[in-house]
């Protein structure tokens, strides 16, 4: 056997040890700046999820008004986390579209009854083809529209309370 | 007074689990009388400390069972008003509680072997009881410093906030102390590595010794997990069986690295082989014990198994597993050098097969470690996020079917070296069983997702090809091991034909309904008679009566909405219908206001029970083995006893 082979699993165990401490230790800080802010949306069209519930396509944003688009699961646990704070939007007036990942029908109905349901349209994006174009890594995470149709902000992660004044104010700038 | 008796006894037992690790230091660098009287008492010491901690762990339960809120642990998580039964298994429904029981099997686990260890060289049992102290007294630490369970409240409450109702379920008598048995005995393992290290004795009698700690946790491990999968499947009222949860995952880990040990083991105790390999994999999967109970504990993913949230407890337990799992490595980096290399051997040859096992077995590891980290790295950027199930399905789902493949083959294969040609005409039958399977489903269900079709077809394929070995053999002098092997083999088979069945045959069904009304699930016609109020010893509820009927049977079904008072919270009580075939599982759910109807969800799983047959399956393999091997050393004893 090489000598510095010995060494690996020690060296694999440190990065591990790093990680997890700096976790331990890290302040929040969730504003990343995405490539795709500024572009365009790109173009989609995608089925109901849950029936009574619209599903989702790129023409339905850039009517005048800025909407938010959440990338979403059921199976996700940050999104559970997550859903009090889009009660909250909505209660303030913002209007919330959702993509559905990875899911079927009757488990997003179960997630919306358990979590409360802040949604106006939910598109079923069963193969991430949405997700990726829109260029977003993983579920929750939340787009702004603006009025034009072109995604301002993204917010990665899920929205803390702490985020709610900030983001109602980043759609009244986006009308 | 009985919660000061716990209190001291754990005190005294973590000044032992010192003493314990400087005898051990003591006699390995004496050789003198010093050294030797060192070597005679650090067993005994041992033995003591692990009933001293045993009587800590009896007075928690002891104030438990009386709901002494006097106590903080038992105000903050027990009832006057609860069954005695939750009374007692709570005392480890709460963080404290379980790191108590997760100390007290380690310091049992410390006697046992001080106990009845025979088989292993005098200077390396000894190193192993030092690194068995060295573990006990940092977590006795952690107990004492950070996560007291005997602290006192003056005034003490009238009465206490009770226990989360998802764990007041006869599973958690059983499912905790299962799993923490099979991760602390791991802990065995691990020190024996130590112990191995420190004297470089890795040969056939280590392998041996070592043997019997790592099939009992294994087994305990597996009872665990399978047992705590089919828990959260009634209890959670999900339908799932398995949810790629933290600390799901957490279980899994060590479980994974704990079956490649058992594989090349085998493979140093019969043909002293992978000398280095085995001690690396000693070391790693006590290690993911740790981690695991490092991830459930400090809180830092989200979980629905984690109880508090404290970042100081975190600190505390990742500087336990940097102290640990550093030194461990680094001692196998510094030492595993003077090991001398074992035996070598052929490719195509059962050590071959078992190499190639234990690879894919690791590669899996790997991609569980980090999807469940992946959330912890992403946090590093500010992010928090969750892979799920797409991620783990997508990656670890092949790497499992190419494990199976080499499953089918690895027991046919000769040691040292075998034919090519030879071992594939030997798995003609298999292959002809899963290509039928193949087919079969293909031409039936017209069109199945790949990742089942394929988990059925080697599924069955592989429990053809367990039982191959002992075809050609005469059953009654085939040894308990080779039984305990083939069992486990096809246990795994049967498992992975009920995961496949499960997630392609299943039919679900979420419908509102007036009582009276009926639908049809699956083969199923059921239909809502009434919603009646029924009431427990701490809930009340309301309770559907449904009439399932096929083929002209009929049987009754009584799912539950409960409300708990102490703490206020609703859980629905699944229920069951188990047949042959499958089971009709059925949840309520609200009322529905506007109309007055009421939430019905009703799944259909066909063969979903083969999952738990199976992990049971592969549980009493082990435990074959396990006995097997022991009778074998009671005998050949005997023998010698009787005949010098």
């Amino acid at each position: 056997m090489r000598r510095w082979l010995i060494w690996v699993p020690l060296a694999a165990f440190a990065v591990l040890f790093v990680v997890v401490a700096s976790g331990l230790m890290r302040p929040s800080d969730t504003t990343v700046h995405s490539t795709l802010v500024d572009k365009p949306l790109p173009e989609f069209r995608l089925d109901p999820m849950v029936p009574g519930k619209p599903g989702l396509a790129s023409g339905d944003f850039g009517k005048g008004r800025p909407r938010l688009l959440n990338v979403f699961a059921s199976w996700c646990i940050p999104c559970i986390a997550e859903a009090p704070q889009l009660m909250a939007l909505k209660a303030r007036g913002v209007e919330i579209d959702a993509i559905a990942i990875h899911d079927k029908g009757p488990a997003i109905a179960d997630f919306l009854r358990r979590n409360g349901d802040p949604y106006a349209a939910i598109g079923d994006d069963a193969r991430s083809r949405v997700q990726m174009a829109l260029g977003s890594s993983g579920v929750p995470e939340t787009f702004l529209i603006d009025a034009r149709g072109r995604i301002v902000r993204q917010y990665i992660g899920d929205i803390r309370a702490d985020q709610v004044d900030r983001i109602v104010r980043d759609v009244a700038a986006a009308r | 007074m009985i919660a000061e008796t716990g209190l001291a006894a754990l005190w005294f037992a973590a000044m032992l689990a010192g003493l314990q690790l400087l005898l051990g230091v003591l006699a390995l660098r004496r050789k003198d009388v010093a050294g030797e009287q060192a070597v005679a008492a650090i067993g005994p010491v041992a033995i003591v400390q692990g009933a001293l901690v045993a009587i800590a762990m009896a007075a928690l339960i002891a104030v438990f069972l009386n709901t002494d809120l006097s106590v903080k642990l038992v105000a903050e998580n027990s009832h006057s008003a609860k069954p005695w039964i939750y009374k007692f298994a709570g005392a480890w429904g709460n963080h404290e509680g379980s790191m108590l029981l997760w100390v007290t099997i380690l310091g049992a686990g410390g006697a046992l072997v001080a106990w009845k260890e025979r088989t292993l060289d005098r200077p390396t049992h000894v190193a192993t009881l030092a690194a068995q102290g060295a573990i006990a007294l940092g977590f006795y630490a952690f107990l004492l410093f950070a996560s007291n369970p005997f602290t006192r409240l003056n005034p003490a409450p009238i009465e206490g906030q009770g226990l989360n109702p998802l764990l007041q379920d006869p599973g958690l008598a059983f499912h905790p102390p299962t799993l923490y048995a099979g991760y602390v005995g791991l802990s065995v393992a691990f020190s024996f590595a130590v112990g191995a290290l420190v004297t470089g004795q890795v040969g056939p009698a280590f392998a041996r010794a070592m043997r019997p700690w790592v099939l009992g946790a294994w087994v305990l491990l597996t009872i665990g997990i399978t047992a705590g999968s089919y828990w959260a499947y009634y209890e959670l009222g999900w339908g799932g069986w398995w949810f790629w949860d933290p600390v799901e995952n957490a279980s899994l880990m060590p479980w994974l690295a704990a079956t490649a040990l058992l594989h090349s083991v085998n493979v140093l105790a019969a043909r002293d082989g992978l000398r280095a390999w085995t001690v690396m994999l000693a070391v790693v999967a006590f290690s993911m014990s740790m981690i695991g109970t490092f991830l459930v504990r400090s809180g830092i993913l989200t979980s629905v198994h984690a109880f508090a949230v404290d970042p100081r407890r975190g600190a505390f337990i990742l500087a336990l597993l940097g102290l640990y799992i550093g030194g461990a490595l680094a001692l196998f980096g510094a030492r595993i050098g003077q090991v001398r290399a074992g035996r070598s051997f052929a490719f195509v040859s059962r050590e071959g097969g078992l190499v190639v096992n234990n690879l894919l077995l690791s590669v899996i590891l790997g991609i569980v470690l980090i999807g469940t980290l992946y959330p912890l790295v992403a946090a590093g950027f500010g992010v928090r996020l969750s892979v799920g199930p797409p991620f783990f399905h997508a990656a670890a789902g092949p790497i499992a079917l190419a494990l199976v493949a080499v499953m089918a083959v690895g027991p046919s294969l000769r040691w040292r070296q075998d034919q090519a040609e030879a071992v594939l005409i030997g798995m003609l039958w298999p292959l002809v069983a899963a290509a039928g399977t193949f087919a079969l489903m293909l031409t039936l269900t017209g069109g199945m997702d790949v990742l089942p079709l394929l988990g059925l077809s080697f599924g069955v394929g592989l429990i053809v090809a367990s039982v191959l070995p002992i075809t050609r053999r005469n059953w009654r002098r085939t040894p308990l091991p080779i039984w305990g092997m083939v069992v486990a083999h096809a246990g795994l088979g049967v498992s992975m034909v009920g995961m496949a069945c499960d997630s392609a045959f299943t039919a679900e069904r979420l419908v509102a309904l007036y009582p009276g009304e009926a639908t049809i699930v699956g083969p199923w016609r059921v239909q809502l008679d009434r919603i009646y109020p029924n009431v427990g010893p701490n809930w009340s509820a309301l309770a559907a009566k449904l009439t399932a009927s096929r083929d002209g049977a009929a049987e009754t079904l009584r799912p539950q909405q409960r409300y708990f008072t102490d703490p206020p919270t609703t859980t629905s009580e699944s229920a069951i219908a188990t047949h042959w075939d499958g089971q009709l599982y059925t949840v309520l759910g609200q009322q529905d206001a506007a109309t007055g109807r009421w939430q019905l969800r009703l799944w259909w799983k066909p063969f979903v029970t083969l999952i738990w047959a199976g992990g049971g399956l592969i549980a009493l393999g082990g435990a074959l083995a396990l006995f097997g091997r022991w009778f074998k050393g009671w005998q050949r004893r005997r023998y010698e006893a009787l005949w010098g």
